[in-house]
């Protein structure tokens, strides 16, 4: 993904990144090339929203779930997802 | 100390490879086909790496894709669970093969780069035609929709062409690039003399890449792997001994790198004999350099001994004739200036390559900072 995320983008995890649940390790982790991650309850929290849904909308969902300001949610959700599309492992579907 | 459970397996199914390039990291003494495990032997220990918490399979060699149960092995890892990783230089691959691998389940590839000249490519890698039928490979690869990191090996002979590289790598699509400076083991270790950069053109090469990596972010992840002799610190070979990998060589030798076996007195175990987690908490190789207590100063003392672990054991080995020492390649090490007196000096030597290739006798890579 080229341009930075904003609450219009549609983020998904591509094929080649995999949520794996890891019962050695007792966590999910993200499997992608090259390279393993363990990410932390709230990027699970978002990872597991995306499906081609907006980032507004995953916001939006989040703030009924967590009653947190919706501005403090979108910062995380795109805090948290740009570090993942910065190392291509986000793609944007096209509309 | 914990053991932590290991993250992932190198599983070299061959030392086979229709290339030779003179920096292989296989060993001189190559394992010949008829000691290659089985498909099946292959799929259990897949399983037992997945219980033991092993995450993710490099399936390496040689050339992977040499073996004709290729397909069998991915799909046997992914029933496993693991995440799957084909490291190839692609060029027996063709449009079925690549079909069929990607339905088997495999996840990415990485894809070897020996150069971007075609007559150069064809020279490192001593195979002709070798540059074109890659290039095909990755328009394969990239059609059936899986990712591509290109690996491309750096050395004085390609490294004024990495912008090139660059540009490679965005033209096949690949999602990540790797420009691995040569690692000194084995082939590369016979080699250093044709293979060693002086520092101007190192310098040259690291400003391409730091001008083209916040121009790329985005669309092309770009590593650098540091040449180490010139370095101020070693690398953390393998994450740390027995730290968090397993090589598997093809005869099922397990081994905590792929070059341990260069350290005489250690004593590997193998896989059709023993499970990989006995092997992994207790095979005595493993538990060679494990921890900190078998460092000597100034490793034993230093601030940064968790973080690179004293350098490479097998690099330490190599130039010192001794496992425990300090990595040369680190600043601190005693003998790393003249460490980078003999880079500097086989950054001039002659470019004539000595070619990997299956002998009775092996060349002798020498140990030349120890005192004679």
């Amino acid at each position: 993904m080229r341009e930075p995320l904003t609450a219009e983008s549609r983020p998904l995890l591509p094929p080649f990144c995999r949520l794996h649940e890891d019962r050695v390790r007792g966590r999910t982790v993200l499997l992608a090339p090259e390279r393993v991650l363990f990410p932390c309850p709230t990027s699970l929290l978002v990872l597991a929203r995306l499906d081609g849904r907006s980032l507004s909308e995953v916001a939006d969902g989040l703030c009924l779930e967590f009653a947190a300001p919706r501005e403090v949610i979108l910062g995380d959700v795109l805090g948290v997802l740009q570090d993942l599309a910065d190392q291509g492992f986000l793609e944007e579907r096209t509309p | 100390m914990t053991l932590q459970p290991p993250i992932g397996l190198l599983a070299e199914l061959t030392h086979r490879c229709p290339l030779r390039c003179p920096y292989c990291s296989n060993p001189l003494e190559l394992t010949r086909a008829e000691r290659e495990l089985d498909t099946a032997s292959w799929g259990r220990v897949f399983r037992e790496a997945a219980e033991l918490g092993i995450l993710q399979v490099h399936l390496s060699g040689g050339e992977p894709t040499l073996r004709p149960d290729l397909e069998e092995i991915v799909a046997r890892a992914r029933a496993a669970g693991l995440y799957v990783n084909l490291i190839t230089a692609g060029v027996l691959l063709n449009v079925e093969r690549v079909a069929r691998l990607k339905e088997a389940g495999l996840d990415h590839v990485q894809l070897s780069l020996q150069d971007v000249d075609p007559a150069s490519a064809e020279r490192i890698g001593g195979m002709k035609g070798a540059h074109a039928k890659k290039l095909d490979a990755a328009r394969l690869i990239r059609e059936v929709g899986l990712p591509i990191t290109l690996n491309a090996v750096m050395h004085r002979q390609n490294l004024d062409r990495v912008a090139e590289v660059v540009e490679t790598a965005l033209a096949i699509g690949a999602h990540r690039l790797e420009i691995a400076h040569t690692q000194y083991y084995g082939w590369a270790l016979v080699n250093r003399r044709a293979l060693m950069p002086p520092r101007e053109q190192v310098a040259r090469a690291r400003a391409v890449v730091d001008e083209a990596r916040p121009r790329l972010k985005g669309r092309l992840v770009i590593d650098y792997v540091a040449p180490d002799y010139y370095a101020r610190y070693p690398k953390p070979c393998v994450g740390g001994w027995g730290r968090s990998v397993i090589t598997v060589g093809p005869d099922g030798k397990a081994m905590p790198c792929h070059a341990a076996h260069t350290i005489p007195g250690l004593v590997f175990d193998n896989v059709a004999e023993r499970p990989l987690a006995w092997i992994w908490r207790n095979g005595p190789a493993f538990e060679a350099f494990r921890g900190t207590d078998w460092m000597q100063e100034p490793c034993r003392s230093c601030e940064r001994r968790e973080i690179d672990f004293g350098g490479c054991r097998c690099q330490a080995m190599a130039l010192t004739s001794d496992p425990t020492a300090t990595d040369p390649a680190c600043s601190l090490s005693p003998l790393h200036d003249r460490l980078l007196a003999l880079a500097d000096a086989d950054s001039l030597g002659d470019p004539d390559f000595t070619y990997r290739r299956f002998m009775t006798r092996p060349p002798v890579a020498s140990d030349e900072l120890s005192p004679s």
